[in-house]
């Protein structure tokens, strides 16, 4: 049982039943099953905990979004309806991020109806809503912020997106405030605020060797749109930064817990170790780790080296192939099995105290709710 | 070094682009293929660049040697006298390069850093960013020294598959924006080359349900944005198992007697479960394998690493990729 020796066991039963834990926060490197584990973790809260659940998803897998009725990418919790919840009293809902929606969202009640248009027509709202560096992370934490603001659930799990690094999720907030507070975007602002209505004022009035520049690469056009967008962002920048901050708050406090998703794979242990690092430095709870995909020998006694010697001798002998086959495959799982503790071994090292449970390798992908179900109690077991 | 080789000859024929593009959904092993790639296509006496631009010091980590700066190093040494450099692209000092080029720039630059222009510009301008790293990357595809080519092949470590297509396709979105001016004729310059076969996109994947379908889909995008698509590169695969009428209980205890290993029923069931199990998994590797053959792409399967990706993990993916047909 890989790491689960020497960390401590993560509970993650009374971390789902606990009344005063209201957002889950599942992060990790891609490919490692996050998704899959919130979803998971979100149905074992409602059916076993009878807590109102809603799953954020990013870009879930197809088949799994099916398993839990999102057809479509719109943006609002949606009620998963065939689970068992009859004993619990519990509910499950689920939703997709639709990161340009959100955007509009935030837009339209940061503004009144006529600026909105403006800003909705610009072409750089358009390419920034969709490509922006760090939108669909800023974009996750407001919509994390808007289902915690309703107020409507027990409990909130959200899934990060597939940045470059996990970090990014935690870096948007920074990021924006850093981009809000530039003085090149108040150098930009300076002649909206003057009144002056385009980026030649600001060019003409002489601002040496940038000016000439900035226009000389990106075109004057490009930059009348930029200055339009700019200035009509500004009335937003207050409310933007004030939300940022605050959802940075939420999960900074006590009713937050992330997990730390992973697989016994050096990179994807290695992005854990950076992510813990980083949370322990922004004082942000770590409640623990869920190693996924791990592989365990139904018969750990027969160690690797045992069973294909045992293998050899039999094939010598002739007479068992089945049972050779048996073992060489025990073999090389007891490998492997092996090869993954040392990968874990580098996280626990470096934080002995994080809890952590891990979750043995399904022969079959998950993609409907008995899957998840399964992959739930594989989790929750101590 | 191949100096007698002319200047367009490919590197190998069998990888017949010059820039070879490799993505993959996060966790396949992309950055591990890119890099044995980069020495496969080095392997003779060739010149190779591996480059990466997404600021993960992935090269380095992998390598196991200091983070890179944004300068060409020499990475590794490749079979038979060739040679791997890398280059970590960034966006903020390739802008910085990039102006300096074309406007001669000096102190100006640092000028512009201190302002937070560069940081703004990298920021705000969408799709700027990623002209700016495909832009490196074309310029050092390109590059020529004296009569030929200094690099024989350039091989990027790129966004995964759920950002590769708006990546490669950052023109759409610039031309959007900037109508006329440098950045429009330089990201039109990145687009043709990216779209000519001088490019080839491969797709890394590992034998699971759902890297499978983002290769599908990201071969789909791809091919829809006019983007040459090399090769399916499967990572990770082990070799088949015996096929063989399932062992039955009673057959195990008997095998593992005669072998002098317990034969209890724990340890029975127990084997026989992990068969079980292995035997589930293959026959869903077997059709998902199906899946990818029915792209009709050229595929080449790389083995599982049993010990993890080390210098000589690396050795054998190249092989590998060498051989691939």
């Amino acid at each position: 049982m890989p790491s689960d020796n020497v960390a401590p066991p993560l509970d993650v039963d009374r971390i789902l039943a606990d009344p005063g834990v209201r957002i889950v926060v599942c992060c990790g490197a891609g490919g490692v099953g996050k998704t899959t584990t919130a979803a998971a973790l979100a149905l074992r809260a409602a059916e076993e905990h009878g807590r109102r659940t809603v799953v954020l998803t990013i870009d879930p897998a197809r088949r799994l979004a099916q398993s839990l009725g999102l057809t479509e990418l719109d943006n609002t919790p949606r009620q998963v309806k065939g689970i068992d919840v009859e004993a619990s009293g519990g509910e499950l809902h689920a939703m997709m991020l639709d990161m340009k929606r959100t955007f509009d969202d935030v837009v339209l009640q940061h503004t009144d109806p006529a600026k909105a248009a403006e800003i909705f027509a610009n072409p750089f709202y358009a390419a920034m809503s969709s490509t922006f560096a760090g939108t669909q992370e800023y974009m996750a934490m407001e919509k994390l912020g808007q289902l915690h603001a309703r107020g409507e659930w027990d409990l909130i799990v959200v899934d990060t997106p597939p940045s470059r690094s996990a970090l990014d999720f935690l870096d948007a907030p920074a990021r924006l405030s850093r981009f809000l507070d530039g003085r090149m975007l108040r150098l930009l602002l300076a002649p909206a605020r003057t009144g002056g209505r385009s980026m030649f004022t600001f060019v003409t009035a002489g601002f040496g060797v940038f000016s000439k520049v900035v226009q000389k690469i990106l075109g004057a056009q490009l930059l009348t749109d930029l200055s339009g967008f700019v200035a009509a962002l500004d009335s937003m920048f207050g409310g933007f930064r004030q939300r940022a901050e605050q959802t940075y708050r939420i999960l900074q406090a006590r009713e937050t817990a992330f997990l730390l998703v992973a697989a016994p794979e050096p990179d994807a242990v290695r992005e854990a170790a950076y992510f813990a690092g980083r949370l322990r430095d922004e004082k942000m709870p770590l409640a623990g780790l869920v190693l996924n995909r791990v592989h365990r020998p139904a018969v750990p006694d027969l160690g690797p080296d045992e069973s294909l010697a045992a293998a050899e001798r039999l094939a010598e002998q002739g007479g068992h192939e089945g049972t050779v086959d048996v073992l060489r495959a025990h073999a090389a799982l007891a490998q492997q099995a092996v090869r993954e503790q040392r990968v874990a071994t580098r996280f626990t090292e470096a934080f002995p105290t994080v809890p952590a449970v891990s979750v043995t390798a399904q022969p079959a992908d998950v993609h409907d709710v008995d899957g998840l179900r399964t992959i739930g109690a594989a989790i929750s077991r101590v | 070094m191949g100096a007698a080789k002319r200047p367009d000859e490919p590197a190998a024929t069998e990888w017949p682009a010059r820039l070879h593009v490799v993505t993959g959904k996060g966790g396949t092993g992309k950055t591990s293929v890119a890099a044995a790639l980069a020495l496969a296509l080095a392997t003779g006496g060739r010149r190779t660049l591996l480059v990466e631009v997404e600021g993960r010091q992935g090269i380095a980590q992998l390598f196991d040697t200091e983070p890179f700066p944004y300068a060409e190093r020499h990475l590794t040494d490749a079979p038979g006298g060739g040679e791997v450099r890398a280059l970590a692209v960034d966006a903020e000092e390739a802008l910085l390069e990039y102006l300096d080029m074309f406007y001669k720039l000096g102190g100006a630059g640092r000028a512009l850093r201190k302002l937070g222009a560069i940081d703004f510009a990298t920021t705000i301008a969408p799709g700027l960013r990623d002209v700016l790293l495909t832009g490196k990357v074309k310029e050092a595809t390109t590059r020529t020294a004296g009569q030929r080519r200094v690099y024989d092949a350039v091989v990027l470590d790129a966004p995964p598959t759920g950002r590769i297509g708006r990546f490669l396709n950052v023109t759409a979105e610039t031309a959007r924006l900037a109508r006329v001016g440098p950045i429009k004729t330089q990201s039109e310059g990145v687009a043709a080359l990216l779209r000519s076969p001088m490019t080839a996109v491969h797709v890394v994947t590992l034998l699971e349900e759902m890297p499978v379908q983002e290769t599908v889909d990201a071969i789909d995008e791809l091919t829809s944005l006019g983007f040459p698509v090399g090769r399916v590169i499967v990572n990770g695969t082990r070799p088949p198992l015996p096929v063989g009428r399932p062992v039955t209980p009673d057959e195990l205890a008997g095998g593992l007697h005669a072998a002098g290993l317990p034969a209890d029923e724990r340890t029975v069931s127990g084997l026989a479960a992990e068969a079980r199990d292995q035997v589930i998994r293959r026959e869903l590797e077997d059709s998902l394998r199906t899946d990818l053959v029915e792209l009709g792409l050229p595929m080449v399967e790389l083995p599982l690493l049993p010990d993890g990706v080390d210098r000589a993990g690396l050795d054998r993916l190249a092989e590998a990729l060498v051989r691939a047909d």
